[in-house]
């Protein structure tokens, strides 16, 4: 998911169930929930300049929230057991976001952290949209950053009606009164514990602009280690549940014969053999594919084995990887669209040294950890799934229109998933709606989890698409950038679907982000998109257009440096005079990792800055070879994501951010060779390994601007700062990626 | 004739395919959910457990395999080495997704009942076969380190 999407219109939901035939109730349509409340951020003194009241960030009503009984709005209740239940609206795939929404709520409740619990929201757009999109769902690294005012003014609007029904009780004014880890007291001795008050609480009048702290008086936000994740205990001990763990009575387990190449199309199927096997108690034919039911996995397995299908893939024997590149290196030289014009008053100096250079990048499998599941149940009239419902509005739309059923008789169970990187933001909703189908395919008889085994999630998934871009960049004798002509070829992500409202005359926001608007300085770009159609399906991958983007920008800047004699840090910094956020960073990872000092022989920094998601992270690198082989020594790291709030949480993102797109750059690529993916797991696609990881080091600027993105802003920057030390080290610049290619890793 | 496990110390019976790889007997016959299913080919760790305190991919090893053995899973992890390690992980805050965890944890206690002071390479050479995909390398090793310290307090 993507923050351009903060440009759909706010009646995008209903736009989308209008095109979809979707009904909202099956009831005559009647008032829905109202906002109740104002969010209260109007003339708070909190000394950061970018608050500003949005109507969009009004509490809506408890009804979401069950019984408290203090509820005075959907993300928060206080239980007379002194418990607080944050309800957290974003999907938690290992970013933190849970830890870090349940701290907001409790910074402005003073809740006692040890007393605090999380639960995941229904399905409820009007509830729990995300601020930034419209719609229920999580991307674009927009969970805290949109949460920010709402969760703090649910946390403070408890925290006044525990307090105003202090002051009731106790006969006493509601400013004598402090209320600290979960406990009401009054200099006179009065005391009670939030769960003692929450009953006379629940009877107050929530206030209309319940007062918010100022960053002086925080002692969770940005106050390192203050709020512990809370998932760990249960991530560590075996308890969380994901969707593969659900247990529900009677419940089969369906896998699929999936398309064996993409554009694959069914001919048939025998499936005398496959009801053979031993639990095995359906065959059936799904839009999808055809479906192995069975009492448990093992045997759903062994039943697709058994099972003979034929395909017509006639239509896939074309799609190949290597065509593909020519025929795309090919368009590159071509004119396309146009997505940047050199600017009037751009310098007209001549370049006197150019740089030429074709970039390529693969498809990538997102490869979570999780294969891709769900379970779907028809009963009494209703569809109920769980799953790792990362866009719960469009899975919930997508769910109501395969059952045919009106969305109030469709209940979403969104659970943590094992990973994500983009796949369960999916706009076609590809994993919960097999699962209906199949659901609907066995007469709704008992409750089915289709489940994708590691060879499927990786051969008949949606990728990250291959890219190529062209790029001709020049300097003029004095050494600063006269030049830049910018070709980029590869499927969009938004075409054919429910996303294509974003693309503006003929550009794919995300096909272009990070060439289009850089930190840098760059009135001379000339860019051009070309954006083929594919039988392969498109998806964002943790960071987008920047996975790519980032790479050609960073690694060509460098070369343009080495080309006019400059140090690359000082290069960059000269360019950078409208981005003082980027030089900060820039700056900050090159003093922490020591750029310009001698390293021991053999060892070479890299640098690079990259804005994404509204921060800005610079990564430095120290690379060392052996006998041709690369070794990534070291990553430091500088971040600017505006408020830091929980800054162990951004810490792990940054070092999972390393990791993930060092994986990638090492050794990730699905080829297509006639339609298939050569690769299929682990075995083929490799992921990086403990001995593998390097040192990381994560500075964070402090800052009071407002907080912006972490879970996909460290990735952009890993690769080229690698990449620009590899070049120092002598090796030709890498242009195709990932680097099993060049032999510079083993494979 | 049914299999007999010894399952964290209970006695399972099963009584069907002995091919059946102990995964998934683990987790649909047993419903102990904690070990989780990756690759199906023992490439990724995630599956993890102990036979007779040895590492074992369970999703490539027949059920038939572990009968009469000793199984051990997350669920029934109680050894002085796996609550250390259970605690630098929670103290570390070493999870993110957490869906590899559980094997993880299980390759890194047997690490630690065989070696009460791992190096950085003997860590290295035992979590090799768990792949993160959150990448939460450097908090593992650190962990491990953490749970070391507290062994040998």
């Amino acid at each position: 998911m993507h923050p351009l999407m903060n440009r759909l219109h706010p009646d995008v939901q209903r736009r989308l169930m209008e095109g979809l035939g979707v009904e909202e109730s099956s009831a005559p349509l009647v008032s829905r929930r109202v906002f109740l409340q104002s969010a209260g951020a109007t003339g708070l003194a909190i000394g950061f300049g970018w608050l500003s009241p949005a109507a969009d960030a009004a509490l809506p009503s408890a009804e979401g929230a069950g019984t408290g009984p203090l509820a005075p709005n959907a993300f928060v209740r206080v239980g007379t057991d002194n418990l607080v239940t944050v309800i957290c609206k974003h999907h938690e795939m290992g970013q933190g976001n849970t830890t870090g929404l349940a701290s907001l709520v409790a910074e402005e409740l003073d809740a006692d952290w040890s007393l605090v619990r999380t639960e995941y929201a229904p399905s409820d757009a009007n509830l729990y949209k995300n601020l930034a999109f419209g719609m229920q769902g999580t991307g674009g690294s927009s969970a805290i950053s949109n949460s920010f005012l709402q969760y703090r003014s649910a946390g403070a609007t408890a925290r006044a009606m525990l307090v105003a029904a202090a002051a009731d009780a106790w006969k006493v004014p509601a400013s004598e009164i402090k209320a600290s880890k979960s406990t009401l007291t009054h200099a006179s001795g009065r005391r009670a514990t939030y769960g003692e008050m929450a009953t006379a609480a629940s009877r107050q009048t929530p206030p209309e602009n319940p007062p918010l702290k100022s960053a002086a008086q925080f002692t969770f936000i940005g106050k390192d280690r203050s709020t512990p994740r809370v998932d760990s205990p249960s991530k560590c001990n075996g308890t969380a549940i994901y969707t593969i763990d659900v247990k529900l009575p009677g419940l089969l387990t369906a896998v699929l014969a999936w398309p064996p190449s993409f554009g694959a199309k069914l001919v048939s199927f025998d499936a005398a053999d496959a009801k053979k096997v031993k639990g095995v108690t359906d065959v059936v034919e799904v839009p999808e594919g055809v479906a192995v039911v069975a009492t448990g996995t093992w045997a759903a397995l062994q039943g697709r084995r058994a099972l003979k299908v034929q395909w017509d893939e006639s239509a896939s024997t074309d799609l190949d990887s290597e065509t593909l590149l020519a025929r795309y290196r090919t368009q590159a030289t071509q004119p396309g669209t146009p997505f940047a014009k050199p600017a009037t008053s751009a310098t007209s100096s001549s370049p006197v040294k150019t740089v030429e250079a074709v970039y390529e990048f693969p498809f990538l499998a997102h490869a979570t950890m999780e294969p891709m599941n769900c379970v779907a149940w028809l009963h009494d009239g209703m569809l109920e799934t769980w799953s790792g419902h990362q866009f719960p509005s469009f899975d919930h739309m997508l769910a109501a229109k395969a059952a045919g059923l009106p969305m109030d008789k469709v209940k979403l169970h969104t659970l943590v998933s094992g990973g994500s990187f983009g796949r369960r933001a999916n706009a076609f909703s590809d994993f919960t709606v097999v699962a209906v189908n199949v659901a609907k395919a066995i007469g709704g008889r008992a409750p089915v989890r289709v489940q994708f085994s590691r060879e499927d999630d990786t051969g008949a998934g949606f990728y990250r698409p291959m890219y190529v871009h062209a790029v001709k960049a020049g300097i003029d004798a004095q050494g600063r950038l006269a030049l830049w002509e910018h070709s980029i070829v590869g499927q969009s992500i938004m075409a054919g679907g429910p996303m294509a409202m974003m693309i503006k005359d003929g550009i794919d926001p995300t096909s272009v982000e990070g060439v289009d608007k850089t930190i840098y300085d760059l009135p001379m770009m000339a860019g051009t998109l070309h954006s083929p159609t594919l039988a392969v399906r498109p998806l964002w991958w943790r960071s987008v257009g920047n996975t790519h983007t980032a790479y050609v920008m960073e690694t060509m800047i460098d070369e343009l440096a080495v080309a006019a004699g400059r140090d690359p840090l000082a290069f960059r910094l000269a360019l950078l005079d409208k981005s003082p956020r980027a030089a900060a960073v820039l700056k900050l990872a090159a003093e922490k990792a020591g750029w310009g000092k001698s390293r021991r022989a053999g060892v070479a920094q890299g640098i690079a800055v990259h804005e994404s998601f509204d921060s800005f992270v610079a990564q430095v690198a120290d690379v060392s070879m052996r006998n041709g082989k690369i070794k990534v020594e070291r990553v430091v790291c500088a971040v600017d994501c505006g408020v830091a709030v929980n800054p162990d949480v951004i810490r792990a993102q940054m070092e999972g951010c390393i990791g993930f797109a060092l994986s990638a750059l090492y050794y990730s690529e699905i080829e297509l060779k006639a339609g298939r993916a050569v690769q299929r797991n682990f075995d083929t696609y490799r992921a990086m390994r403990i001995h593998e990881m390097p040192k990381v080091e994560v500075h964070i600027v402090p800052s009071t601007e407002k907080p912006t993105g972490v879970g996909e802003p460290g990735v952009p920057p890993l690769a080229p700062a690698v990449a620009n030390a590899v070049a120092k080290l002598g090796a030709p610049r890498v242009r195709r990626l990932p680097f099993t290619r060049a032999g510079l890793v083993e494979t | 004739m049914p299999i007999t496990l010894d399952v964290n110390g209970t006695r399972r019976e099963f009584d069907g395919d002995p091919e059946t790889p102990l995964l998934w007997v683990i987790r649909e016959e047993l419903g102990l959910t904690g070990t989780k299913y990756g690759c199906g080919i023992a490439q990724c760790g995630a599956c993890t457990v102990h036979v007779d305190g040895q590492t074992l991919r369970s999703c490539s090893a027949p059920v038939s395999a572990a009968a009469g053995r000793r199984v051990t899973t997350i669920e029934g992890l109680s050894s002085r080495a796996a609550k250390a390690v259970q605690k630098a992980w929670v103290d570390l805050d070493v999870v993110q997704c957490g869906y590899c965890q559980s094997g993880q944890i299980m390759s890194a206690t047997a690490l630690l009942e065989k070696k009460p002071k791992p190096s950085d390479t003997d860590i290295d050479h035992a979590m090799a076969g768990n792949i993160c995909r959150c990448a939460t390398y450097q908090r593992i090793r650190a962990a491990i380190h953490a749970a070391s310290a507290q062994l040998a307090a």
